[in-house]
Parts: C-alpha cells; sequence; structure tokens
C-alpha cells in the first residue's frame, strides 16, 4: 500500500503563493477561492523575531473527521494513497465537512460541492508530482509515500526535525513542516 | 546536513493505479514532469513554448492549451533562467489574457484630457492622428520633440521606429527610477554594471548579504531559485533592513539599521575589513587601483562611529564584517535592484562595490560571474538620422555619470521647454503616473504636449491622460524580438503567440511597422512580419526558427564565467583596474571614496514611507489579473506594533497617508506588525489606482507613488531617491 504526505521546509518558503497560483490554474478553483494558502507565523518582539512561513492545505488526515461527519458518502478515502476526497455528484453541499475540519481546508464551491485538495490524484495516478510541488521555486516541497521507507519523503522525516498542524486534534495530518 | 538533494529521484509507490499508468513503481525525476505531460497530454492539449512578460525577467515558459483555449503556464525546463519553473506571477499570467478590463479597441479621446472619455476608433483613424501630429512636431520643432518611454523587450520595434523617426530621447523608468544608481556605482569601480538578469553567483555563494533587497518578496525568478539552493546548501545570510523581511526571517543575522544609514554601516564594514586586515589583499594588490588613498578615506569610519548613525552596535557590526571575511570570495554583497532610495544612492553602491572588490568576490565562484551570450547579428537596417540637437534629458551634462536616458530629464524639458520643446510622447507599456515620483510634475508636463500616444494592455492612469490609446496584445498572444540573454550559459529564447488577441488588439511589433509606414518610414521596416524577421535573424546566426519554435530555446556551449576558468581579470576603467579611488569622479567635484551623509528625520509625528514589492505583482501593470488579484487584492501599511497601539489602530483597520506636503493617499489598511522599526511604514508598490477603466483594480488600497512627492536627485547620474518622503495616519470615520 502507498501512503501520499507532503513534506515542506519552511526554512526555503519564502511565501510566494505560487503554489496557491498554480493549484488554481491547475484545477480550475474559482475566483475568491483556493485550496492552499500561506501563514506567516512571527513570534517575538521587534527586532528578535522567529518567523515560519508555511504552504497549508488539506492535511489528509488518517483519522478525517470529515469523512466521518459526511451525511451521503461524498467525503471519502481514497484508495491510493490515503487521500481525501470529495465525490461531488454525491455532495449535497450541507457544510458538516466544513464544520468539521480543523484546518479550515474546505470551502463550498459554486457548482454547490464541497471542496479541497485532492493532492492532485489526477497528476499523481500519472506520475506527476502535484502541481503546487512542481511550481515552487525554492523546491521546498516534497511529495512521496511514506510507506516506502526510500522515499524522499521518508528520508527527510528520518533526517530533520518537523512538525505537524494540530496534532492534539488526533486527526493524524500528513503535512509535514521541516523546521 | 541533509543527504538528500532534490536532484534525486523521487519515489512515489503507486500499487493501486488505473489503467493510466501501467508501472507500479513510477520514478519521476522533477523537472522532467513537464516532459511527461506532455506524452500524458490528453488529446486537445497542446503544449507551446515561450517565455514571460509579467516582469522583465524574460522566463522561458511553457503554456497549455486545452480545447482551444489557454490553461495554465509552467516554466520550460530547457530554460536556464526559469529551469522549469515560473514565479507567481507567471504562473498568473493567463490572467492577463482573461483580464475583463484589458483594452479591447483604439481609443480617441473625445474630451480635455485626463478625463477618460473616448471614442473607439479603427487602428488606421488612430495611427493617422498619431503620424500626423508627430509630422507636425517634426515640422515645427524638429524630430527630437517627440520622445519615447518605454520598458522591456516589447519597445523594441517602436523604439527602433522613433530612432529612424529622428529622436534619441527614448528613456525606460528602470534607469532614474530603479536600476540605474547601482549601475553606474559598479560601473565606476570595475567598469562594468550588474545587468540584468544580474550576474550574481547566488547559487555558489557560501555567504550572502543583502542590503534593502526583499528577495522572496522581490521574485526575480533565478535569483529567489539560487537564493534557496544557497541557503539549502547552508549558506550564512546577512540581511539589513528596516523591516524583518522574508529574506531576514531566515537569517543568520538580521541588522535592523535606521533608514537612511546603509552607507554608514558599508564604509564601518570597510574599515573592519581593513583594520583587522581581513580583506583579499592578494587580488586588491593585483587589480585594486588607489588603495592608499581609499584607506586613508575610510579610516574614521570606525564601528564606533557608524553605531549612533546605524542603530547597530560596534560588535554586531564586526562580527558580520569577520562573517563576510571569512566565506570570501565567495561571499556576495548583493547590489539589490531598485535602489533610488536617498539621493546618494550612486555612491552608496559604489561602496557595495568596493566592498565586494574588497572580498575579492568579482569574477569568482560565488560572487559575480561573468555573462556570456550567444552571437546574433542585428537586422540589417538603413542608419538611423543624426539628431543635430543631440538629447534633451541632460542638458550641459550637468548629471556627469548619467549613461541612459533620464525619464525625469525628458519631463523636466517638457516642462521648462530647455533646452529645447518637448512636444510628443509616446508611452510603451510603463504607468509613468505610477513610475516616476511626483505626479503633479508629470501631469504638468502632459499640459505642453501636442500629442500623448499611449500603447498599453490595460487602461493604466498614464493611457487616461492620452490622446488616443492602442490596445497592445499580452505577452501570450505575439512574438516579439528575439532574447539573445547575457547569463550563465548564453541562449536565445523566443516569445512566439499561444491563442489569438480575444479582440481587436494587436502586437506591438505590428503597431511600430504601421506607424512607419505612415510617417513615410518604411525602408526602415523591409521585412513583410516578425515571422519574417525572427527568420532572418536566426538564419544569419545559424540557427533555426523551426527548431526555436519548438523548444522554446536554444542553447549556446558553456563557456568560461570566472576569473579562475580563464575569463581575463580586465576592468573597462579609466585604469584598467578596480577603482578604490575613482579620479573620474574627483575631477567631476564629487568624493572619490564613498563618504556619509546623515538623512534628514521625519518631523515629529510622521514615519518615513518605504515602498517595496509583493511576490504577486508586478509594478502597477498586474492588478487587473484576477487570479493575482486573488492572492493580493489590496496592499496595507505595515506599522510597528506598538506605535499602532499608541496610535489606537488595529490590523485591518482602514486609514489614509497624509504625506509632509499634505497629500492625501486613497484608504489602506493596518497591518500593525512587529516586523518593522517604529521610525517607518512600508507598503507594497502598484496599489490605489484611479483610472476609470481599471473598474477591478480602482480604488483597491492606496498607491506610494501618489505620497511621493519629494525626490532627492542623485547628483552624478540623476536618480531620483524616493524614500525622502514622510507620512501621517489620517484616521476613516
Ligand atoms: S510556492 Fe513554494 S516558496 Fe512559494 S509559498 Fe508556496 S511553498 Fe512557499
Ligand atoms: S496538491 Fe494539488 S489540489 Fe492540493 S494544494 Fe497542491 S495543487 Fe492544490
Ligand atoms: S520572474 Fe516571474 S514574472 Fe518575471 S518573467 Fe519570470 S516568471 Fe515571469
Amino acid at each position: 500500500m502507498a501512503r501520499f504526505a507532503m513534506v515542506i521546509d519552511t526554512r526555503q518558503c519564502v511565501g510566494c503563493m505560487d503554489c496557491v497560483v498554480a493549484c488554481k490554474t491547475e484545477n480550475g478553483v474559482p475566483e475568491g477561492f483556493n485550496r492552499d494558502w500561506i501563514v506567516q507565523d512571527v513570534n517575538g518582539i521587534y527586532p528578535t523575531l522567529h518567523m515560519e512561513i508555511r504552504s497549508e492545505r488539506c492535511n489528509h488526515c488518517d483519522n478525517p473527521p470529515c469523512v466521518y461527519c459526511c451525511p451521503t458518502g461524498a467525503s471519502h478515502v481514497h484508495d491510493l494513497g490515503g487521500v481525501v476526497l470529495v465525490h461531488h455528484e454525491k455532495c449535497i453541499g450541507c457544510k458538516a465537512c466544513l464544520a468539521a475540519c480543523p484546518y479550515d481546508a474546505r470551502f463550498v464551491h459554486p457548482e454547490g460541492y464541497a471542496d479541497k485538495c485532492t493532492f492532485c490524484i489526477h497528476r499523481v495516478e500519472k506520475g506527476l508530482q502535484p502541481s503546487c510541488v512542481a511550481v515552487c521555486p525554492t523546491y521546498c516541497m516534497y511529495f512521496g509515500d511514506l510507506d516506502d521507507p526510500l522515499s524522499e519523503v521518508s528520508l527527510l522525516l528520518t533526517s530533520r526535525k518537523y512538525h505537524l498542524l494540530l496534532p492534539e486534534t488526533g486527526t493524524q495530518p500528513h503535512i509535514y513542516y521541516l523546521t | 546536513m541533509n543527504p538528500i538533494t532534490r536532484r534525486r529521484f523521487l519515489k512515489i509507490t503507486g500499487t493501486s493505479l488505473g489503467a493510466a499508468a501501467a508501472a507500479k513503481t513510477l520514478s519521476v525525476l522533477p523537472g522532467t514532469a513537464h516532459a511527461l505531460e506532455k506524452a500524458a497530454a490528453p488529446s486537445g492539449v497542446q503544449v507551446i513554448p515561450t517565455f514571460c512578460d509579467v516582469c522583465f525577467w524574460k522566463c522561458g515558459a511553457l503554456a497549455y492549451v486545452r480545447d482551444g483555449k489557454l490553461w495554465k503556464v509552467e516554466g520550460n525546463p530547457e530554460d536556464p533562467l526559469s529551469r522549469g519553473r515560473l514565479c507567481p506571477r507567471g504562473t498568473g499570467g493567463i490572467g492577463a489574457h482573461y483580464d475583463p478590463d484589458r483594452l479591447t479597441s483604439p481609443l480617441l479621446r473625445r474630451s480635455s484630457r485626463g478625463k477618460e472619455e473616448w471614442v473607439e476608433v479603427t487602428w488606421d483613424e488612430a495611427l493617422d492622428y498619431i503620424a500626423e501630429r508627430m509630422q507636425a512636431i517634426k515640422a515645427k520643432y524638429g524630430p527630437e520633440s517627440v520622445a519615447l518611454f518605454t520598458h522591456g523587450i516589447g519597445g523594441n520595434f517602436l523604439r527602433h521606429a522613433v530612432r529612424a523617426y529622428g529622436s534619441p530621447n527614448i528613456a525606460a523608468p528602470s534607469f532614474a527610477q530603479c536600476r540605474g544608481p547601482r549601475d553606474v556605482g559598479f560601473r565606476l569601480t570595475f567598469g562594468e554594471d550588474v545587468g540584468s538578469p544580474e550576474r550574481t553567483d547566488i547559487a555558489n555563494a557560501r555567504c550572502i548579504v543583502l542590503i534593502g533587497s526583499h528577495l522572496g518578496e522581490n521574485m526575480h525568478n533565478t535569483q529567489v531559485q539560487e537564493f534557496s539552493e544557497a541557503m539549502a546548501a547552508g549558506a550564512s545570510l546577512i540581511v539589513v533592513d528596516p523591516r524583518l523581511s522574508v529574506a531576514a526571517g531566515k537569517a543568520k543575522w538580521y541588522l535592523p539599521i535606521k533608514p537612511g544609514t546603509d552607507m554608514a554601516l558599508l564604509l564601518a564594514w570597510m574599515n573592519v575589513l581593513l583594520r583587522e586586515n581581513l580583506y583579499d589583499r592578494e587580488y586588491v594588490a593585483a587589480h585594486g587601483f588607489g588603495f592608499e588613498q581609499f584607506a586613508a578615506g575610510i579610516v574614521d569610519f570606525t564601528p564606533e562611529w557608524a553605531y549612533p548613525e546605524t542603530g547597530i552596535p560596534p560588535e554586531v557590526i564586526r562580527e558580520t564584517a569577520r562573517e563576510m571575511a571569512r566565506y570570501r570570495p565567495a561571499t556576495l554583497v548583493h547590489p539589490g535592484r531598485h535602489v533610488t532610495w536617498y539621493g546618494d544612492d550612486a555612491q552608496r553602491s559604489r561602496a557595495i562595490a568596493l566592498l565586494n572588490a574588497l572580498l575579492g568576490s568579482w569574477g569568482r565562484k560565488g560572487g559575480f560571474y561573468y555573462p556570456q551570450s550567444m552571437d546574433v547579428p542585428a537586422y540589417p537596417y538603413p542608419p538611423y538620422p543624426k539628431s543635430e540637437k543631440g538629447k534633451v534629458d541632460n542638458p550641459n551634462n550637468k548629471y556627469p555619470f548619467a549613461d541612459e536616458t533620464l525619464t525625469t530629464g525628458i519631463r523636466e524639458a517638457t516642462i521648462s521647454g530647455k533646452p529645447y520643446p518637448v512636444k510628443g510622447w509616446l508611452v510603451y507599456a510603463t504607468n509613468l503616473i505610477h513610475a516616476l515620483p511626483n505626479e503633479a510634475e508629470t501631469i504638468c508636463a502632459l499640459q505642453e504636449l501636442d500629442l500623448l500616444a499611449v500603447v498599453d494592455v490595460i487602461p493604466s492612469e498614464i493611457a487616461g491622460w492620452a490622446d488616443v490609446v492602442l490596445p497592445e496584445s499580452i505577452y501570450l498572444e505575439r512574438y516579439d524580438d528575439l532574447n539573445v540573454e547575457w547569463f550563465r550559459q548564453p541562449f536565445i529564447a523566443l516569445r512566439q503567440p499561444v491563442v489569438n488577441s480575444p479582440h481587436n488588439q494587436k502586437p506591438n511589433w505590428w503597431i511600430a511597422r504601421k506607424l512607419a509606414d505612415k510617417l513615410g518610414l518604411g525602408e526602415y521596416f523591409p521585412w513583410k512580419d516578425i515571422e519574417e524577421y525572427l527568420q532572418y535573424r536566426l538564419d544569419k546566426a545559424g540557427y533555426s526558427f523551426d527548431e526555436l519554435k519548438r523548444k522554446g530555446i536554444i542553447r549556446g556551449e558553456k563557456q568560461p564565467i570566472y576569473f579562475d576558468e580563464g575569463v581575463p581579470a580586465e576592468f573597462a576603467t579609466p585604469s584598467g583596474k578596480i577603482e578604490f579611488y575613482s579620479l573620474q569622479l574627483a575631477q567631476a567635484g564629487f568624493d572619490p571614496v564613498p563618504q556619509y551623509a546623515r538623512p534628514a528625520e521625519p518631523p515629529p509625528g510622521y514615519f518615513r514611507l518605504l515602498y517595496g514589492r509583493a511576490p504577486v505583482h508586478s509594478f502597477s501593470r498586474t492588478q487587473s489579473n484576477r487570479l493575482l488579484m486573488d492572492m493580493l487584492p489590496e496592499n496595507d501599511v505595515w506599522v510597528n506594533a506598538d506605535v499602532a497601539a499608541r496610535r489606537g489602530l488595529k490590523s485591518g483597520d482602514y486609514v489614509r497617508l497624509k504625506n509632509q506636503d499634505g497629500v492625501l493617499s486613497n484608504r489602506i489598511r493596518v497591518k500593525a506588525t512587529q516586523r518593522i522599526r517604529p521610525d517607518c511604514v512600508y507598503m507594497v508598490h502598484g496599489f490605489g489606482h484611479t483610472a476609470k477603466g481599471l473598474r477591478f483594480a480602482r480604488d483597491k488600497g492606496a498607491s506610494d507613488a501618489q505620497l511621493l512627492t519629494r525626490y532627492q536627485t542623485d547628483p552624478l547620474m540623476g536618480g531620483t531617491g524616493m524614500n525622502v518622503n514622510f507620512v501621517t495616519f489620517e484616521l476613516e470615520a
């Protein structure tokens, strides 16, 4: 089996939003919406500051509250790589998943269904990287299979320090931030 | 250190892949994605190589057309500039094609100037109008009385038409309002400038020093990529900035300098390198001129002297100087790009050049390389008419080191009529209202004109003042001149049309050629269309137009780019050496060794206005691109959090900024942040549009340019230092 994950090196990321724009063109995300976004975390008092810049998106959790709460089964875990997806045609736009997601990763597409990051599964299944990963000018994002101990993402997680977002919620997220 | 590099294979294991991929394990080399995608492209998808024009970096791109419609743009992996990845603006470039506010038809003014009331006309009518007025100006005042303002490679053909017409007055704001002082400072020192793309060897630098240069927010693509690469390889980073920029957030040393005092810091750094004997003595002995006088000239500028000026403690100045020396010659003190700050900018840039010279980084790996280019002969045109009067922008050589034309000099001459009148302005792809400081002066100059014609893709503010507006096809809809780049590795890049223009827009080459025809200058455009022109140039150079159309890029052989690799250490200065002491400057009455002058303080209750770039916008040209506006729909004003608290301002509150001359900005949101000093405020340039036609961009955020009523002119080269304005807040009810 494969378990897909993203590893993002916050030391390299410059917060340029190329990943956000690329996602929008690749996936035709409508104006006013986006599947990924940038957070700049600043701590301290000028000039002694620490700043972490993160490209965030759906965490494709192992324990996905958005899937559990979906009344129609539209929100589901794909049979490849643990990717959390939404069947557009099954989705009734009830927004239960929007409320359940602790990462605020979902929105209602103007066509009426819940939408969010798909890990660009349409590309991954062709052997391509997700769009955001493929475009990043700082090469700070990595995508791959954690079940393969020799994959780039696995090796990065054994050799570098990282953190997850809201691990205390028990979602078991799969976007790893290298520090 | 992390043993994995991005060059390694990314392995994606797919155990339950669909029929689309037969293999169980796919190994994808990042960068080959495009090739794969091309192969895997569903029918109905076409991939056409071209190069980007959202800024002037000219990244090689692959444009995807799906079912006849522009879908997306990605980097061309063959291109040394983009290396297969565009910056966010390039990725968002398709927004320019779909922009509902773009110009669609030639327009003729039907009421007074600046009212923005138009009639749509045919191309013939519009160009006849321009040609008739140009002929009248020529008859009455001479051809020099028409000036062209232009920016970017797209201006090449209009430039040619204006030279053919007989005017030498062709200027770009990129000189006097941007990189000019840097290039002059470096030419005075090394005999050569850093060019664009900059010859900075960021990728191989082991210590990088950024002075007010916010790489990562300023997205010159290759530089950002190389910067990231250098950081990943463990380069040491020193950032000097009154604002904790993105780069500063990654720095080993962040120096929160008092604005306007960089020169003091530079002098103190050099002082330390000399006193502690840390400079590259061999390099200086071999290549330096006037070192003794230079050393004597900076002897008093100790870190203790610099401390009260800059606010940087002496020990930090010493430690950072030692850090630079530790990694020399692979220490790159980056020269920046937009450096028109305080009016002493050419001298400050010269100080940066000298600091690099002390570190021995010019011509060395990790410092400044020698760019190479391919030999592609120019198209053979008849010689241009000689101008009797010469250029209008710099009478009596007032700015002796202005080696490019001064936009602001042309503006001044237009207002004063001296040394001779200027009666026509042609403006190509540069929004002069936002690009030049002191908007009132620009508008005053416009009153003197018999002709103002603007070629642009959007109805910019300067277009709003025009008599005639010509709608240009965007870069994804047209051919342009070849980009024969000077870079690490020489190459030729082609811009070619990917999709048709949606309305009555035309490419600049067509406009220039047609105008020339109407001016009776047809002999200067002997080719029938641009494909013939491009074919001719490539044939002469021995390259295939078809291959270039297919690949977008033809690369030349790698050549030596460092002294070590055999580049001769020659300097095109009067002494033939690196000029630590400049006789040229002394003879012209300037400091032969840079000196420091204290900047003016803000009046009580006022803050110095600083401005910069966002990664998702280029100047004032991208605020009607909906895709990019989705990323950053308006700018905000950064205010130190403690100052904001004292003033009762919260993040998200709207204020207006009032400058020292009482000019009031459009409303702008406060960003209360610890990331900036208390004595200055900061905003991103390009917002606060006022043009009627920019329905979407209009009134979003505030314009820094509008608040730049003052500027300090660089006495060496006429650049306009613009960080000399002060603002205070007016609360919005
Ligand atoms: S494209 Fe890369 S560098 Fe830019 S914001 Fe996204 S992750 Fe960060
Ligand atoms: S993986 Fe694809 S869908 Fe998800 S954020 Fe990246 S580009 Fe968007
Ligand atoms: S740096 Fe960005 S906007 Fe400029 S040419 Fe390259 S991709 Fe285009």
